[in-house]
């Protein structure tokens, strides 16, 4: 064992192996990026969409639900639910404006945030953008 | 301990321990949460407490392996550390911004944290695991480079040996991975690719790195196996890890609107993942087989294969699980990932930092090991933290499988909230794991208390 395979031939691959690796993954980055216009739904990507996404990080959204299956997993996927809501933005905003403040004896509940209208359309906006991204068909149905 | 400036490694061993207690007590809390929703709300709300959990995880192990760094590193490089006064000063500059960030998360809501610490200037929060305020994630950049500065010129001007630059590369790679961290695009497809470049890269890249270091040098102190097959074994683990790892990236761009093919070039590389976990359990063994002492301190010994064993079953096995593409279609961001998350990272980054806690904390005291008696009881701790961390994981798989087929896979796909209560009783067991995990926990911090305390109690 010594003899033929020695920890010089070890270190060779370790160093090699990783450099051309690394190259791979920029090389397969680089054509990840060239692909991204198709498929990212940047065309939709309003100034009204950036804000939705501020206010979903301004809030810790994350930390209960998935985002395209990224997250905590103690609430819905969001991803879809604009569909899921069967495309009704005031049917989203209803939800989130009646989140009771003392949320729901024994139950889990999203907090009351008290959202002006202009935040809520913004958050709808972003949830719709984030909806057409094209996911390969994930999730696998609408319930996410 | 052969220098004095090793010392060091105890403030950040102490710290270490404390953050991990607080993890595991939120932890607990948020198990609550999953079966009585309203519990502590909407004063500590779930995803608060995940923060504390998630948040509290990192830097407790970015402090292990600090101190590991300040431990190791002057007894490889035969010299002093080569500024022990500014690895305090960075000990004490990490511990208050950490207290400040988990006192922020607790005492105003995320979006007033936000305001106050002026996230609209560079807005970098609200992104799992980079919760932290911008002015956080700056310090820990500070904190990481004054930290690589006093390591690497240790390192670089005593005595190099491959545990010391595998684990300067590690460090390194760490503290570059971390800047993708302040790359916040609108576009969330672009959002999420690059936030992998920190997660992925960290946890599945140079972590492994960092692991493999630390475990390589307390093999060699406490086998006195030489050192040369054991550098040998350290090059095979890690040429596995990064070969596999780095485009095993790809097993997380399925979903996120990155291009199909990553399904492939995920699939394929990722299934490799376990293999180096796999070599890392075959060099604990083989090395301790062949040990050329006996080491007196045996509960450091069990914690190594401890690592070895559960690093491989949580990260390589769970991981195995539910990395190829069309099982993952099912299984992405369910209480599988929750399953794998725990056992992956107690295994591999908790059981090595409890490892050199474990060997590096009694030669700092002035001796080879601790006392038989606590050494017995250190290693009820590894038993009951183990024992309850696989049946956390599969008490959670089995949630998860039951999720995945009510939720994503029968004919009729019941609604998320629905599925939740059906599979309450998984969540019910996975607490009472919880709980004895937490012993588990206390045990361990009792094991290291001072002698005499123990018998006036």
């Amino acid at each position: 064992m010594q003899e033929v395979f020695t920890k010089s031939m070890a270190r060779n691959i370790y160093y090699g192996g990783s450099a051309f690796f690394l190259l791979l993954f920029l090389a397969l980055t680089f054509d990840t990026h060239q692909a991204w216009p198709a498929r990212d739904n940047h065309q939709n990507l309003t100034e009204q969409v950036a804000a939705g996404k501020r206010l979903w990080e301004r809030n810790n959204c994350i930390g209960c639900h998935t985002l395209l299956g990224e997250g905590a997993y103690f609430a819905p996927e969001l991803g879809n639910v604009y569909k899921r809501f069967g495309e009704n933005k005031e049917a989203i905003k209803a939800f989130i404006r009646s989140r009771p403040v003392e949320g729901i004896p024994g139950r889990r509940s999203m907090p009351q945030f008290n959202f002006t209208d202009a935040e809520l359309d913004e958050i709808v906006e972003f949830l719709k953008y984030t909806s057409e991204i094209n996911t390969e068909n994930w999730p696998p149905n609408i319930q996410g | 301990m052969q220098y004095q400036s090793q010392s060091v490694a105890k403030l950040y061993f102490m710290a270490a321990i404390g953050l991990f207690l607080a993890q595991v007590l939120f932890g607990l809390i948020m198990g609550l949460q999953y079966v009585m929703g309203d519990f502590l709300f909407p004063e500590i709300p779930f995803n608060v407490a995940r923060m504390v959990h998630t948040n509290s995880l990192i830097v407790w192990l970015l402090m292990g392996f600090m101190g590991a760094a300040y431990y190791l590193v002057p007894e490889e490089s035969q010299r002093e550390l080569y500024s022990p006064k500014l690895a305090v000063l960075m000990f004490w500059v990490f511990l208050v911004a950490a207290a400040l960030t988990v006192i922020g998360y607790l005492s105003v809501p995320y979006a007033t944290l936000a305001q106050i610490t002026g996230n609209d200037l560079l807005p970098t929060m609200g992104r799992e695991f980079l919760e932290q305020p911008t002015i956080t994630k700056i310090g820990i950049v500070v904190v990481a480079l004054a930290f690589l500065y006093n390591i690497g010129m240790t390192v670089l001007t005593g005595r190099k040996t491959v545990v010391t630059i595998v684990l300067l590369t590690g460090l390194v790679g760490l503290a570059v991975f971390f800047l993708f961290s302040f790359y916040n695009p609108d576009n969330l497809v672009k959002d999420k690719y690059y936030w992998w470049f920190v997660v992925h890269l960290w946890v599945e890249g140079v972590w492994e790195l960092i692991l493999a270091s630390i475990l390589a040098f307390v093999l060699i102190k406490v086998t006195g196996v030489d050192r040369e097959v054991i550098e040998k074994w350290l090059y095979v683990i890690i040429a596995m890890a990064l070969i596999t790892g780095i485009i095993g990236t790809g097993h997380h761009f399925y979903w996120i609107g990155a291009p199909g093919y990553w399904q492939w070039w995920g699939s394929i590389f990722s299934a490799l993942e376990p293999i180096p976990f796999f070599i890392m359990t075959l060099f604990a063994f083989n090395v301790i087989n062949k040990r050329k002492r006996e080491h007196p301190n045996k509960a450091a010994v069990l914690w190594a294969m401890g690592t070895a064993v559960l690093a491989f079953l949580g990260a390589g096995v769970w991981g195995f699980l539910h990395t190829l593409a069309p099982v993952n279609y099912y299984t992405h961001g369910s209480q599988i990932t929750a399953a794998h998350g725990h056992m992956a990272f107690f295994g591999a980054y908790v059981m090595v930092v409890l490892t050199i806690i474990s060997f590096a904390w009694p030669l700092m005291h002035g001796q080879q090991a601790k006392s038989n008696a606590k050494q017995v009881l250190e290693m009820w701790s590894f038993w009951l933290m183990s024992v309850s961390m696989v049946f956390i994981t599969l008490f959670l798989t089995g949630a998860g499988i039951l999720q995945v087929y009510l939720q994503r896979y029968s004919d009729v796909p019941q609604a998320f909230m629905v599925v939740q209560e059906k599979i309450s009783l998984f969540y019910w067991m996975r607490e009472v794991s919880g709980l004895v995990f937490l012993v588990g926990v206390i045990l361990f911090i009792l094991s290291f208390l001072p002698e005499r305390k123990v018998q006036a109690a």
